[in-house]
């Protein structure tokens, strides 16, 4: 789909504008190349295959859903909200870093593409990765059902809450990505931040009076929410703010990269 | 000329960085299916002006069209009209030669009925058929800037900005992508940068050079040379039993009784003869005096010849040194432009 007949009026005598794909067009294609290239080099691999080995070491090694004596992915669900601050930033250290260093992204942002599509291009490639993750998982759930009564309803809020947490660190790294030309840099960075506030939430203690609006901040209060199976709009808004703010200001840092 | 037939303009562009002005209120057009060189030291500000023809960066001030569209107001439909090849095309490494056309013709919307024909069209032009299968990684240096010059033609650009597409290359691929430059420069307008001016006066018709962020010299080739005012002459003497020839010092005080001002040169040569570069100021011809001088000294005139001085030498004086001509340049640049355009619309 292409809006080919467009033709100018801003300037008199200006060409006939070319062919410029529509939004969704441009973000899929974006978004493909991104996905795919994850399994072109070993980073795809790496992160699928230490995702599921963490997962699956957590997950079975202490029998955590048998100490519980009811059949649930709870304990799961946690061990992997522990693995996203980790896992989110190797997925996104490259989404920009990589390509402001090697030069690609010039002539990504040269081609007729918007801003904000190269960046929603490259967060979904980026999310699609995890949601191979996640996706790999769901054998668990299999397994757990037939060991007892599985109430689905947590199992799916759970599974929900790992794609916006996920998403919402992803956001993040893109963004630090976008900053800097060093992809081992963005991945410090964005680790050290994410892991900072997940951990902020598991020491609300030390925070005194400020320790609601805190745990309000952390990912990992939203992510617990929704796991629980509760699916509360305060939680969506949270995690959908975090993505569009760090969204922004990638396209802001973007826009910069102009100017500067 | 009807305004249409404008395919680059720019009015009074600059783009400062900090305390330096990497673009300095550089104004040119280029014309429809011109074939530009873009010359200059390196830092002098070609790719900085190419980066902001391609919206990759913004101007400080000034204004810039391509294809009628402001690059600052329009940037969509800027990058749509116009292919582009950066400095040292970068290019993803993990990609398939094949494959990352078709994802230059998804970004560029060729309708997919299209895009198989397009890719192999692009291929002909840019010889890209023996690396087909290969990833980009495999390519050589050469064939990588074949694949960048592909995606850049993918959707038959009516403008095209190649930022130094033959630097890294070696003789032969350069002469390659020359001639495919000439080649698709037959039907569309070029804005090329390169270092080698062997390849400007192959491929361009008309040269930019610009000097610290500002266009020093703007005209064809030849015309550039012309105007510099100087010519050079070589003279090869043969003083026969005269000793004296073989030491240089007696030809080249008669040269300089002839032309007082000459700037002479002893260039190498086997014993038995004098070989000198003259360079003379004005545009006058000395090859009469010059020969009266070899008959009344009795010496025999091996050579005798006479060249304007080359773009080369053009380039070097506009660009080296405190002697590079500054503002005052600009105003003989424009007089320059004012020429190209006359002539350009006498044709």
């Amino acid at each position: 789909m292409s809006d080919t007949e467009t033709t100018a009026t801003t300037a008199a005598g200006a060409l006939r504008r070319g062919s410029i794909g529509t939004p969704i067009n441009n973000t899929l294609a974006i978004a493909r190349r991104e996905f795919v290239s994850y399994f072109s080099s070993p980073l795809g691999y790496i992160v699928i295959g230490m995702f599921l080995l963490l997962v699956g070491f957590l997950f079975f090694i202490p029998f955590a859903f048998l100490t519980l004596g009811k059949a649930t992915l709870q304990p799961m669900f946690n061990s992997i909200s522990w693995l996203l601050p980790l896992i989110c930033p190797a997925i996104a250290m490259r989404t920009f870093a990589e390509e402001s260093r090697t030069g690609t992204l010039e002539m990504l942002i040269t081609q007729p593409v918007r801003d904000w599509e190269v960046i929603l291009g490259k967060f979904f490639g980026a999310l699609g990765l995890l949601a191979v993750c996640i996706i790999g998982t769901f054998s668990y759930p299999v397994i757990i059902s037939r060991m007892g009564e599985l109430d689905w309803g947590p199992v799916a809020g759970g599974y929900l809450g790992l794609l916006l947490g996920g998403a919402a660190y992803i956001s993040f790294g893109v963004m630090v990505s976008s900053f800097t030309k060093d992809q081992i840099t963005a991945f410090f960075v964005s680790f050290i931040v994410g892991a900072v506030f997940f951990l902020m939430n598991k020491a609300l203690i030390f925070f005194g009076g400020a320790a609601s609006v805190i745990e309000y901040l952390c990912p990992d209060y939203h992510f617990a929410s929704i796991a629980r199976g509760v699916i509360d709009a305060r939680n969506i808004i949270y995690f959908a703010s975090v993505i569009f703010i760090c969204l922004l200001a990638t396209a802001r840092s973007l826009e910069s990269r102009r100017w500067s | 000329m009807a305004t249409s037939d404008v395919m680059i303009e720019t009015r009074e562009l600059s783009k400062v960085y900090g305390a330096q002005r990497a673009v300095d209120k550089i104004s040119f057009e280029i014309r429809r299916g011109e074939v530009v060189g873009f010359l200059g030291p390196n830092g002098a500000g070609k790719s900085t002006t190419m980066k902001i023809l391609t919206c990759f960066i913004s101007p400080s001030e000034g204004t810039a069209k391509v294809g009628g569209f402001d690059v600052f107001d329009d940037p969509l439909s800027v990058r749509s009209v116009l292919g582009y090849l950066p400095q040292r095309a970068s290019l993803y490494p993990e990609m398939g030669v094949v494959e990352y056309l078709e994802f230059a013709a998804d970004l560029r919307a060729i309708p997919k009925d299209k895009r198989r024909g397009k890719i192999k069209e692009v291929v002909e032009i840019c010889g890209l058929k023996d690396v087909l299968a290969k990833t980009i990684n495999e390519l050589s240096y050469g064939y990588r800037q074949r694949v960048g010059l592909a995606q850049a033609l993918i959707h038959d650009p009516p403008i095209l900005i190649l930022d130094e597409p033959t630097a890294d290359l070696d003789p032969n691929e350069s002469a390659e992508v020359i001639s495919y430059i000439k080649e698709i420069g037959k039907t569309r307008t070029i804005m090329l940068s390169t270092h080698d001016l062997v390849e400007v006066k192959e491929a361009c018709a008309r040269v930019l050079i610009v000097n610290r962020g500002k266009i020093v010299a703007d005209g064809a080739p030849d015309d550039l040379a012309a105007k510099s005012g100087s010519v050079k002459y070589v003279l090869a003497v043969d003083g026969g039993k005269d000793e004296t020839v073989r030491k240089s010092g007696p030809v080249i005080e008669a040269v300089k009784r002839v032309v007082s001002d000459a700037v002479v040169k002893e260039l190498p040569s086997d014993d038995r003869a004098t070989l000198l570069e003259v360079s003379v100021k004005g545009s006058g011809d000395h090859r009469r005096e010059f020969f009266r001088m070899a008959v009344e000294n009795k010496w025999d005139l091996l050579e005798l010849r006479r060249e304007a001085v080359q773009l080369e030498e053009v380039f070097r004086q506009l660009t080296v040194g405190e002697g590079a001509p500054r503002r005052n340049a600009g105003s003989k640049a424009s007089e320059t432009v004012a020429a190209t355009k006359e002539s350009s619309s006498d044709v």
